[in-house]
């Protein structure tokens, strides 16, 4: 044997005390436009590059049925152009800056962002400030947006079967709550999107008021202030309509969908209901199911890599998803793919029987200090990239944590006992509480390759 | 009026005037070869204290010979046993001092990659585990087999995506007999024959000082740097690059593929080989497709099929320099009634660039693209230190970051024109069609 085990101590406090000189040198600074938009920078002085996100507080969780999507054709619209900027002029304008930009919507966000040299920042900011509040939405180009839109819903969910089966999940698993529907839309309610949608949707949300700036890179906190203040201060604010809550009755029993479309492979993905750090009671619980996640599925030395792929092989592939960032409660998700000559069936009681273990043992003090290894290297690890430091930036904002929540993570994840993920996993994996889709794969048509001269 | 609307004229009036950039010096690659031939890259990084490592060996599925899928399930055994240590205890050592692995394989070359924290408490025991897998691999038998049967789900699934069977029949009309033309990922056939002789042969062949190169980006200095080099390269097996790849045959007649495929979209794939890394074209031909296909939302292509018709969601062109011809591919997807629409609009967009190229403040846009969004591809170390395996592998100079920006600049619309005119040949194209009903295209 080489390496000896590493004792968690020293791991611990090393890492921590690297943790503690990180945020020393990098600290985040916080100012609040009177308009309500709030400004969090980033220093990060290693190359002469900024990250400038603009984050509002509206996704599809925000959506009501019949209008599913209309987040994220929005956000698609967003490059339409105002009156001051043509269409497609933002795009052009960040290019010949050298910028990259895209965007983002999920359930609790839509997110804009430019990564620049340092000293075109001020462009982003206006660019950006204009399009909060001078969208121009026209007809014709709204009808070509939707029809892209419908064409990155045909590729991303309706060829793919895992994506079908994902979107099946949130459906089965939330009968009232903000997460039945998917990010993009269902196609029928696409079919009936209408340019007044959005326009009112815009209206509502695209606000100061509801929108989070974040700007990672090399930059001095006080002159970003001065900058946001010039560019996005005279931007009016807008109140915010806030709806009745949309709760989840309780799940009386398992949940079962099955999901046929053309597929090579079967496939499995479980789901149950979990608290996330804004709607717990119980602040440790979310960062026990973090690391449960970590433990079945943290890394080839996990439970599901060194059992059910290694050992047992009864999965191709398995894994375990948790994230403790939301606005409402969402979903401890398990997924996999039978191994060759296994069943879905097998791979189900295999995923069973996981969850059966940590709801009944305590997972092994190695076990545990493994897992948070991971957590402090991977927080370090993280810094490398400006773009990840402001997507947890904004992520925290905008769920309504605050970065300080951030700075904290470490810590909570640290202070983790084994007995503690026992007790979230039998508090919230149990099986009146399961939701199980599957993949039954249907025939794909042979393979018949036909080659012919060229068309003239 | 409002404040905004004020704004961007004063905006306007800033963006007439070109912007003095920042010149963004590139970091010194530090570069030697150590006493058994490994050539090792190295950039001292100490801003963070973590440390990435990648070995870059021409074992890629080139060398595959008959067994295609014979470098993935190599680079995938590694870490599986080693040293006496099964594929538990390797995961834990890694882990344990939070260490990230991995091992991954192209057409070109296998790659590990390592990313540690640099304390030595950690850099240590994750280290000695990198140089355990990289040179003392077990082969274990039990393993190997159940790798086989991953590798077989593997390809299933490429069988089920649309992408995946386009992208796999593309290559085979491209290369033909070439050792390009088989998939990385194997095939049923070829895995089901490959024994666990074969891989041990292959790692024996290939796994070797001189056709293995090492990139270092991170918090170590010179010193440390070199210790690193010097064990890995006292420790892998000595031996000689690996015989140079047959030149790819230019195609001669243009043929599609079809087939049929129960899918929403229909994936359209066009093409022919490119140009090699290093070619002499490189510089007009990159930046020429940066205007067609390559600069996402402000490209031709994207401009005529997703923003002017709607037809398709992501459409790009793109030239993969590898150590041979790589590939000249366009493409897109779009629903299966306007397969056909979306196809001839792409092809003559492309025809049209060939024939005019791009307009000189196209060309000046992509230049202030590409040069002003340098910056932001050497920002941090994992850029780092894919920019310098690139260089190492590929054999490019060593100022190749140095020298970017004059290369680009130094394009004019002629060299693109001539360039394209010369390299792409619209009567020699490859067509790929998937998805939809077996109907011949309009």
């Amino acid at each position: 044997m080489r390496t000896k085990f590493l004792p968690l101590l020293i791991l611990a406090s090393v890492a921590s005390l690297h943790a503690a000189e990180e945020t020393n040198d990098h600290p985040i600074h916080e100012h609040i436009l009177r308009n309500g938009l709030k400004v969090v920078v980033k220093e990060d002085h290693r190359a002469p590059v900024v990250i400038s996100q603009v984050w509002y507080k509206v996704g599809s969780a925000d959506e009501s049925s019949g209008a599913t999507g209309v987040s994220h054709v929005l956000e698609h619209m967003m490059f339409k152009g105002t009156e001051c900027v043509p269409a497609g002029q933002f795009s052009a304008i960040i290019a010949r800056q050298g910028g990259r930009e895209n965007a983002f919507t999920s359930r609790d966000y839509t997110g804009y962002y430019q990564l620049l040299e340092k000293s075109r920042l001020p462009i982003a900011f206006r660019l950006e400030a204009d399009r909060m509040r001078n969208l121009e939405l026209k007809e014709e180009a709204f009808r070509k947006e939707l029809d892209v839109v419908k064409e990155e819903r045909r590729m991303r969910t309706d060829d793919n079967p895992r994506a079908l089966a994902y979107e099946q999940l949130y459906a089965t698993a939330f009968n009232n709550a903000p997460y039945h529907h998917p990010v993009i839309g269902w196609m029928e309610d696409l079919d009936h999107l209408e340019l007044d949608d959005l326009k009112t949707w815009y209206r509502q949300w695209y606000a100061p008021n509801n929108a989070t700036l974040v700007v990672v890179g090399d930059v001095d906190p006080e002159e970003v202030f001065r900058m946001a203040d010039a560019a996005f201060g005279g931007v009016e604010p807008e109140p915010v309509p806030r709806g009745k809550p949309r709760l989840e009755p309780p799940q009386r029993g398992e949940r079962r969908a099955v999901v046929r479309a053309p597929a090579r492979l079967p496939y499995l993905v479980m789901g149950y209901r979990t608290p996330v750090l804004g709607t717990t009671a119980e602040g440790w619980e979310p960062y026990a199911l973090q690391v449960l996640s970590g433990v079945l599925d943290g890394g080839r030395s996990s439970r599901f890599a060194s059992q059910l792929i290694r050992d047992e092989q009864v999965a191709a592939s398995a894994g375990a998803d948790y994230s403790l960032y939301g606005r409402y409660d969402g979903l401890f998700v398990l997924n996999g793919v039978p191994a060759q000559g296994r069943s879905v069936a097998e791979l189900e009681q295999a995923l069973d029987s996981q969850i059966e273990q940590v709801r009944r043992e305590p997972i092994g003090e190695e076990e545990l200090a493994r897992v948070k290894a991971q957590v402090i290297a991977g927080e370090i690890f993280g810094l490398d990239s400006i773009g990840s430091q402001a997507n947890l930036i904004g992520a925290a904002e905008t769920v309504g944590l605050g970065w300080e929540s951030l700075d904290e993570y470490v810590e909570r994840i640290q202070a983790i006992t084994p007995e503690q993920v026992r007790e979230v996993a039998q508090r919230y994996l149990e099986k009146e509480g399961k939701v199980v889709v599957q993949v039954e794969p249907l025939p794909l048509a042979p393979m018949a390759l036909t080659s012919d001269e060229a068309r003239s | 009026m409002s404040p905004s609307v004020r704004w961007m004229r004063l905006l306007s009036g800033i963006l007439t005037v070109a912007l003095a950039g920042t010149a963004v010096a590139a970091p010194k690659i530090q570069h030697w070869v150590a006493d058994n031939g490994l050539r090792v890259y190295f950039i001292s990084t100490p801003e963070l204290p973590i440390l990435d490592i990648n070995v870059a060996i021409d074992a890629g599925s080139a060398r595959d010979g008959e067994l295609p899928g014979l470098a993935r399930l190599t680079a995938a055994i590694l870490d599986e046993g080693a040293a006496g240590l099964d594929a538990d205890a390797i995961a834990r050592q890694f882990e344990n001092v939070g260490a990230e692995f991995s091992a991954s394989i192209d057409r070109d070359m296998a790659s590990l990659s390592l990313r540690t924290l640099s304390d030595p408490r950690y850099l240590d025991p994750a280290l000695d585990t990198f140089e355990a897998v990289l040179t003392r691999p077990d082969f274990p038998e039990r393993d190997f087999d159940r790798l086989k049967n991953q590798l077989v789900v593997a390809i299933r699934n490429s069988e089920q995506e649309p992408g995946k069977v386009a992208s796999k029949a593309f290559y085979q009309a491209l290369y033909g007999d070439h050792p390009f033309a088989t998939p990385p990922i194997g095939t049923r056939e070829s895995v089901a024959r490959i024994s666990r002789d074969d891989v041990r042969d292959f790692y024996r062949q290939y796994y070797v000082t001189g056709n293995a190169q090492l990139a270092m980006v991170g918090d170590i200095d010179r010193a440390q740097a070199q210790a690193v080099a010097a064990r890995i390269d006292r420790e892998l097996a000595k031996g000689k690059a690996a015989a140079p790849l047959p030149p790819v045959k230019p195609l001669t007649e243009s043929t599609t593929v079809t087939i049929p495929f129960p899918s929403e979209q229909v994936h359209v794939l066009i093409g022919q080989p490119g140009i090699r890394r290093g070619d002499p074209d490189y510089f007009p031909l990159y930046v020429g497709n940066h205007v067609l296909g390559g600069s996402g939302f402000t490209s031709r292509l994207v401009k005529e099929v997703r923003e002017n018709r709607g037809l398709s969601y992501s459409v790009y062109s793109y030239f993969l320099p590898n150590k041979v011809s790589g590939p000249f591919q366009l493409g897109l997807q779009t629903r299966v009634d306007q397969a056909g629409a979306a196809e001839a609009l792409a092809r003559q967009t492309l025809e049209d660039f060939i024939v005019e190229g791009p307009t000189e403040k196209e060309l000046a846009d992509s230049k202030k693209n590409i040069t002003g969004g340098f910056p932001m591809s050497i920002d941090s170390n994992a850029d780092l230190v894919g920019y310098i395996a690139t260089i190492g592998f590929y054999g490019l100079p060593l100022d190749y970051m140095d020298t970017l920006t004059d290369k680009v600049n130094a394009v004019t619309r002629e060299d693109v024109l001539s360039a394209f005119k010369r390299r792409l040949d619209v009567e020699n194209m490859v067509t790929v069609i998937v998805g939809g009903e077996a109907a011949s295209p309009e």
